[in-house]
């Protein structure tokens, strides 16, 4: 046996793994009746028939014959700039405030690209902060923090 | 209730629309409208960036609106941006939006013969006769479905949403399977959090946050806005744009002769597939240009620079955008990710999407369908003499762009419930979202999914509760029987394996 359509495959095993984990998760929550449905019955179901859809999934992905490998080309460059640039965002939006998280957020997602350019990163950067600053904050008054912690008793 | 509900329907069509118009023409609304189809074309000529995105970005802006003015905002945004798609499209092979990538085909041949200005006119035209087609058609078509709509039981409710998540695999590209696993996915997702009936916290794992679900914006922002950037970023990036000045606005008398057919069949294409679950402009375009490439006498000019394959595709964009709005404000049944979107906004405003909307609150339905036809009226106006404004916008790299779309999600996400969690949450979602893209799974049927989800669960519960545990109440109801045989048909259809290959070729077009 031999795997034709590794996309499938591993999407299959995806579907199987969170199939397996709902069903198992969902045995906490009474599963009551038919009639009188308990919090845990309409997961419970969605939890064993995904799996078995998942199983089919991977079944259908194999053949018989001589299959062509091929792995998956995952690049680690965008996906690792772009969401660890998010993430500390939300770290560093309480303690430090817009301005600077979002200089942050622009100078390591800028990474992400395979044409970064430091100064343009910059110039970027100051150009959306001006923007935040005037159109969310002064305009549409979202309620953000702007300034550093330590500032607060300046201002 | 019951008066205002029997004097709404009792008044004729034409008050109905005059309210809609006395709605829009405030000076309010007409500025809300006009950013909205402002905003739309602008995001719709920037590749990368789509309405999905804009409107999450902006729903918290609309926070502080009267919902019609929030509403006729967002609206501008979805049709705005089929018009702006069709420019990016023409002058530089590279679809703006996914709805625009057939207008790729022959418009940009048209701009390379020097017939650009041309191909924007009769895209602008077309899409301004669908705009007011599809209009009337809501109007018209409105009362009477959601008359039907109020009797509708759990069962038929139920089965009405099977059938339209049935209707979002016909129309997402890829396996069907897979398809049909992202939506249980998608269920899944939107299970976690309070139950509504017993009040115990689902799949929370103890964090507080998750206790009222996991929230739409995060999840749409991560598996379209997060995924979809760091997928472009894989790709290099190309753009030629034409370089010549654009001129001949003005059609020719045989231009618009050849043009028209198209146009009406675009229109009545788009609408008709706008309205089903599932569809909406992407679909709309695709199907519509394989209409065209079918009923013409000489086929082979297609893709060559023929006037109709710009025509056709671009009025059924428009149309389909429109049309989708009738499942969502009759039904409450949001047919595409836009319309969820759409419902989710409605939401915030604390207006249940369903046939109770047209009667408790007729001003915000007919004004809604009024605004769309001024905003076609403004778009048609504003988008030729703002061509060369458009052009220069995309002389803007995307490595500067995608920077300014990040922080933006990250602000408008955070904004909606002033919540740090979400804005981890989206980052999740987002790699997940870039599995999904690497695994060939499409989240738009995750996402209907997910948004009806606890609807579904509790209609299920609610028949199944009147039938005392007797499942048969689904088959022997005779509407809920329609829907149901009405998707196990959609099943048996797609799984033909000519419709099959059809269907493989109409999405294997989009590159």
């Amino acid at each position: 046996m031999y795997i034709k359509h590794p996309k499938d495959f591993k999407a299959g095993l995806l579907f199987i793994m969170f199939g397996l984990i709902t069903a198992f998760l969902s045995q906490r929550y009474p599963v009551g009746t038919a009639a009188k449905m308990g919090p845990g019955y309409f997961p419970f179901l969605l939890g064993l028939i995904l799996p078995i859809l998942g199983a089919g999934i991977c079944l259908k992905s194999l053949s018989k014959g001589k299959g062509v490998r091929r792995h998956i080309p995952l690049r680690f460059r965008p996906v690792l700039f772009i969401l660890s640039s998010v993430v500390l965002f939300g770290l560093l939006l309480y303690p430090l405030g817009v301005i600077l998280s979002a200089l942050f957020l622009i100078l390591i997602s800028s990474i992400a690209s395979e044409e970064f350019n430091l100064k343009i990163a910059f110039l970027n950067a100051f150009v959306l902060i001006l923007v935040i600053l005037v159109i969310f904050v002064y305009f549409l008054k979202f309620q953000i923090p702007i300034l550093p912690f330590f500032f607060k008793g300046w201002i | 209730m019951d008066l205002i509900y029997k004097k709404e329907f009792g008044m004729d069509l034409i008050s109905n629309l005059a309210l809609g118009f006395q709605t829009i023409i405030t000076p309010l609304n007409l500025l809300y409208c006009f950013v909205g189809v402002l905003i739309g074309t602008l995001i719709g000529v920037l590749p990368g960036i789509g309405p999905v995105q804009t409107i999450a970005i902006l729903l918290p802006t609309t926070f502080a609106l009267p919902p019609v003015s929030a509403l006729i905002m967002l609206a501008g945004i979805y049709y705005g941006a089929q018009y702006g798609g069709s420019t990016t499209s023409i002058l530089v092979n590279v679809p703006g939006e996914a709805s625009s990538v057939v207008t790729c085909l022959d418009g940009y041949q048209m701009a390379l013969q020097g017939r650009a200005g041309t191909a924007l006119a009769i895209a602008a035209l077309g899409s301004f006769a669908a705009g007011c087609f599809a209009t009337s058609l809501i109007a018209l078509l409105a009362t009477p479905l959601s008359e039907l709509a109020f009797q509708f039981g759990p069962a038929e409710y139920f089965s009405l949403m099977v059938f339209g998540l049935i209707g979002s695999i016909v129309f997402a590209s890829g396996s069907v399977l897979k398809a049909i696993g992202m939506i249980l996915l998608g269920l899944l997702l939107g299970v976690v959090g309070t139950d509504v009936t017993s009040g115990v916290q689902r799949f929370t794992f103890g964090i507080p946050e998750l206790a009222d679900g996991i929230g739409f914006v995060p999840l749409a922002m991560g598996l379209f806005g997060i995924s979809e950037i760091i997928r472009s970023l894989e790709r290099k990036e190309k753009r030629e744009i034409i370089k010549r000045k654009i001129y001949g606005f003005w059609l020719k008398k045989k231009d618009l002769k050849e043009a028209a057919p198209a146009i009406a069949r675009g229109t009545l294409t788009g609408s008709f597939l706008g309205i089903l679950p599932g569809g909406g402009a992407i679909l709309s375009s695709f199907i519509s240009y394989m209409v065209e490439k079918k009923v013409s006498r000489n086929p082979e000019t297609f893709g060559k620079g023929n006037i109709r394959g710009v025509a056709s595709p671009e009025s059924a964009n428009n149309a389909g955008a429109q049309t989708s709005f009738i499942p969502l404000l009759t039904l409450g049944i949001p047919s595409n990710i836009i319309m969820a979107m759409m419902a989710g906004a409605m939401m915030i405003h604390g207006i249940q999407p369903g046939p109770r909307v047209i009667s408790s609150n007729p001003d915000l339905f007919w004004g809604v369908i009024a605004s769309m036809w001024i905003g076609n009226l403004m778009l048609v106006i504003l988008n030729l003499p703002l061509i060369g404004i458009w052009v220069k916008l995309l002389t803007v790299p995307y490595r500067v762009l995608y920077p300014a779309i990040l922080l933006f999600c990250c602000i408008g996400i955070y904004s909606v419930n002033n919540n740090i969690f979400d804005i981890w949450l989206t980052a999740i979602l987002g790699f997940l979202g870039y599995l999904f893209v690497k695994l060939e799974c499409e989240p738009a049927p995750l996402i209907l999914g997910f948004v009806l989800g606890p609807l579904m669960e509790e209609n299920l519960r609610r028949g199944m509760l009147i039938s005392r545990g007797d499942p048969s109440i689904f088959f022997t109801r005779p509407l809920s029987l329609v829907f149901l045989i009405m998707a196990l048909i959609l099943l048996i259809v797609i799984t033909i394996p000519t419709i099959r290959k059809k269907r493989e070729e109409a999405f294997g077009e989009e590159k």
